[in-house]
Order: C-alpha cells, then sequence, then structure tokens
C-alpha cells in the first residue's frame, strides 16, 4: 500500500504532534515529508529518522519570507510540492476578559495568518507541480467557542473559514488544488500537556478532558494523521472546502 | 422618554452609516440613548456622535469613559465597525491589507467585547442592573466563503466563534450579559461604493440581489431590526448564537439556481 506514491508534503509544525505523526505516515506510504518547524532540534531529529523520504527547514509561520524559503527548499530538495499540512498553531487559554490586544494578536498572526501565509507560499509552486491537496489544522473550538479560549476560537474561526476562500478560489481558477479544514478533538500532543496536570474541580485535567469526548479518551495524534492522509491523496479527490471533524464525538 | 428600550444606553460602532446608522435609529426609537462611535459623524446623525477609532485600545478607553461620564451606564453594545479589506483572494492579498483588514473586523469587536464587559459591569450600585446584549456583525462570509477577500471571510470567521465564546464566558460568570452574531447577506450599505463605481447603482443592486434567493439585497433597516430585536428583552433566551439575515443566500439549493457571480 502506498496512498501517497512519490508525493512531496510539506508539513508546518512537521517536529511534533499531529504535524509529526502526519509526517511518518506520509513517508510510510511512500510520500516525502518536509518538517517545517521553529524547533530545529526536534524537526531535524525526526528528519534524520525517517531519512530519505524526509527533511528539515526551519519555518516561523508568520514570517512570508520564510514560507518562501521553506517551499523553495522543498522543491529543491524534492523537485516539486503536491501537498501541505498547515499544521503549525498555539493553544492558549484565556476569556474575554483576561486577554491583552497583543495576546489575542500573537494568537490569531500564529494560527490564521500563518495558515494563510502557507496557503498562499505553496500555491505557485503546487500549480507547477500539476495540483496537490491543502490540509488546514483548525480545531472543535473553530466549530464551538469555550469561555476559556476566546482568542483561539477565534484564530481557528479564522482557519475554517480562509480555508473556503481558498478551495473556491482554486476551484474558480482551475487549479487543480483542494484545500479542506481538520477540526480535531483535544489530541494528546505537546501542546495540551500543560493543562493534563491541572486540577479542575475533584477531576484531574486529563480526567476532566477526556470526559468533554463521548468516547471517553483523547485522541491521538496518528488517529487525526489517518484523516489528513486521507485528505492529502487522490481518495479525497472530490472533496474540497470542507470541515473534517475528528473529535471523538465532542461537537455531536 | 418611553419606550421598550427607556433607560438603556447603547453604543453603536460605524453607527454613521449604513447597517450602524440603521440600528442606531431604531434603538433610539425604541427609547435607549445612543451613542453613535464612529471615525466620522454623519450630517444628520442620530444619538450623541462621539469620535471613534475602533482598532485602538486608547480609543475604547476613552470612549467607555466618556459614556460613564456622560450616561452613566451601558446595556447594548452594537459592534458593527466593519471595512470590506477590497476583494484580495489568497493568491493577491499582502499582509498589509490582511493585518488592517484584521485590525478592524476582528480585533476590533474583540475590544468592543472586552470594554462593553468592562462598561456593563462598572454600572452604578444604585441603577437599576443592566441587562446586557452585545451584538456582533459578521457576515455571510462568515458561515460560507467566497472566492472574494480572503482577510474579510477570515475575520468574520473569527467574530462568529469569539462571540459563542464571550456567550459561554459570559454565562459561566453569571453575568447578565448575552452576546451573539448577525450574519447579514448583501445590504445596500457605503462597503458596496466601489461596485457602484464600476457597474452603476441600479444594475449593481440587481447584480447582487439576484445572488440572494429572496432575488433582491437587504436594506440597512432590516438588518437593523435584528439587531434591535437583539438589543431588546425579547430575545432573552437568545445567546451564543449566529443569526443569518440573508435572503436564504446561506439557506442550501434551488431548483433554479440563483445567478452566482464570477
Amino acid at each position: 500500500m502506498s496512498r501517497l506514491e512519490n508525493r512531496i508534503v510539506l508539513v508546518s509544525g512537521g517536529a511534533s504532534g499531529i504535524g509529526a505523526a502526519t509526517a511518518r505516515l506520509v513517508v510510510r506510504e511512500g510520500g516525502k515529508a518536509v518538517l517545517a518547524d521553529r524547533d530545529e532540534t526536534k524537526g531535524r531529529a525526526l528528519a534524520d529518522e525517517l531519512g530519505d523520504g524526509a527533511s528539515f527547514v526551519p519555518l516561523d509561520v508568520t514570517d512570508e519570507a520564510a514560507w518562501a524559503r521553506a517551499v523553495a527548499g522543498t522543491v529543491e530538495r524534492f523537485g516539486a510540492v503536491h501537498g501541505l499540512l498547515n499544521a503549525a498553531g498555539v493553544g492558549v487559554r484565556n476569556s474575554i476578559e483576561d486577554c491583552t490586544l497583543a495576546e489575542y494578536r500573537r494568537i490569531n498572526d500564529i494560527n490564521a495568518l500563518g495558515t494563510f501565509l502557507g496557503c498562499k507560499a505553496v500555491l505557485p509552486a503546487m500549480k507547477r507541480s500539476g495540483g496537490g491537496s491543502i490540509v488546514n489544522i483548525s480545531s472543535v473550538l473553530g466549530l464551538r467557542g469555550a469561555s476559556y479560549a476566546m482568542a483561539y476560537c477565534a484564530s481557528k474561526g479564522a482557519v475554517r473559514l480562509l480555508t473556503k476562500h481558498v478551495a473556491l478560489h482554486c476551484a474558480q481558477m482551475k487549479y487543480d488544488i483542494r484545500c479542506n479544514s481538520v477540526h480535531p478533538g483535544y489530541i494528546d500532543t505537546p501542546m495540551i500537556a500543560p493543562r493534563l496536570d491541572q486540577t479542575i474541580g475533584n477531576m484531574s485535567g486529563r480526567q476532566w478532558l477526556e470526559e468533554l469526548h463521548p468516547l471517553g479518551r483523547l485522541g491521538r495524534a496518528e488517529e487525526v494523521a489517518a484523516m489528513i492522509l486521507f485528505l492529502l491523496s487522490d481518495e479525497s479527490a472530490f472533496s474540497t472546502g470542507s470541515e473534517f471533524v475528528c473529535d471523538g464525538g465532542l461537537t455531536a | 422618554m418611553s419606550g421598550e428600550l427607556s433607560g438603556r444606553v447603547a453604543i453603536v460602532t460605524g453607527g454613521a452609516s449604513g447597517i450602524g446608522a440603521a440600528a442606531a435609529a431604531l434603538l433610539s426609537q425604541a427609547g435607549a440613548r445612543v451613542v453613535v462611535a464612529d471615525l466620522q459623524a454623519a450630517k444628520d446623525g442620530m444619538g450623541r456622535f462621539v469620535q471613534h477609532d475602533v482598532t485602538s485600545e486608547e480609543s475604547w478607553q476613552s470612549l467607555l469613559a466618556d459614556v460613564s461620564k456622560h450616561e452613566g451606564r451601558l446595556d447594548i453594545m452594537v459592534n458593527n465597525a466593519g471595512t470590506s479589506g477590497g476583494a484580495g483572494s489568497v493568491e493577491s492579498t499582502d499582509v498589509e491589507t490582511w493585518q488592517r483588514v484584521q485590525a478592524v473586523n476582528s480585533e476590533g469587536v474583540f475590544l468592543g467585547c472586552k470594554y462593553a464587559i468592562d462598561g456593563m459591569k462598572r454600572t452604578a450600585p444604585d441603577k437599576p442592573a443592566p441587562r446586557g446584549s452585545i451584538v456582533n456583525l459578521s457576515s455571510v462570509a462568515g458561515l460560507q466563503s467566497g472566492a472574494g477577500s480572503i482577510a474579510y471571510t477570515a475575520s468574520k470567521g473569527a467574530v462568529r466563534l469569539l462571540s459563542k465564546s464571550v456567550a459561554l464566558y459570559c454565562a459561566e460568570q453569571k453575568l447578565d450579559i448575552r452576546c451573539n452574531s448577525v450574519h447579514p447577506g448583501g445590504v445596500d450599505t457605503p462597503i458596496f461604493d466601489p461596485l457602484w463605481q464600476m457597474v452603476g447603482r441600479e444594475r449593481g443592486k440587481a447584480l447582487v440581489g439576484m445572488r440572494h434567493p429572496i432575488g433582491r439585497m437587504a436594506e440597512p433597516r432590516e438588518i437593523g431590526e435584528v439587531i434591535l430585536w437583539l438589543a431588546s428583552d425579547r430575545s432573552s433566551f437568545v445567546t451564543g448564537a449566529e443569526i443569518a439575515a440573508d435572503g436564504a443566500l446561506t439557506a442550501g439549493l434551488m431548483r433554479r439556481q440563483p445567478f452566482v457571480a464570477s
């Protein structure tokens, strides 16, 4: 089974969590993964582990020039780019009353501006590569609000809608490039690690998060990566502009 | 002054024109004291004008101080100010344009909610407690996208989700403050001036109107009525909701599809 034979996928946030799990799966399915991350140590280590099928480029997703270098580096290393996963993101808890303007902007810059810049940067190279698939990580909190994550919800709502724009724009321009958003529930990744040991009422943070999901547990990065692989591959050829939920029943 | 909103105080951002002006007029007719917060005053505007820039935190602080001094309370906040940001696609939008649109449409609404809650909580204890309502103007572009402006649709998606988060926070804190988003379709306001200049106003209105299943654009007053309802106690169980007022634009499919502009 080589569901992504010779497809080249650029992965922001590729050093850890959902990005890293997807990179592993891409390589296992015959594709090439370029890990783009701010964390050079972890990114390079994973790229080395994955061998010839992977490489690393440093990337701050809020920096348009860094995106240009990441796309150019991908094409230079593997000759084309067929997939983009925008997985880099920051999870921050704040409410409407305690969030500052600077913090609101920082979260939206990483999650929303960063995703926009990724889509924009990859399109020219993806067109030259004969088309492709873009997957943007939104969240269940791009579908539902949360009293304790106001700015994060806003940024993921922006990702949800900008994804539809990219899908419609590419369809209208006849680029043969699809774009979809993925909405994970709480996944056991470094992003939520600080929350697991907190105490909420008489529950641990982990128990509280687990009980939000009807399946009664956190998701695993590999489970989200499996959905992303489907979206990166031709198996999802008629899906574009859509919202793919992977949340253990949370939004049901 | 008598009326269903008598004794209430409302701030309407972007209240000098378009949907904001219509909302200000209707809130005022219902008996509310209305503060029109806008960059520029209208010639024959409703309510008390205060010069205000929604992107500036200092401007929000001075607006709330001014309302506290003159009106002494706050019950209703209509976060209406917005910008279209042109028609830039994912390929043609630069970072500067993106940030400018987010500053007005997303950060401006964030600050509006934050300072509204602050203002509503500050109502003097000897006065009737506020029955707060925050009404955030999103758009059909916050529900579905178009191949129009990526910065605009992203900003309106942010407003849609932050509104729900504000509603949930206020409920959790047992603040008597509701928060909802309104999603208008095409409304005959100055935001369409660039199109009117290109194809003429009547032809432009017909073209935009044809995209809506009911076959026409909205007048600002029709959106103002939705805002008035959300601001009033008539919607007392409605919070965290997204209210489309879009002539069925986002409702689905018909046997004869409305004309879709390219």
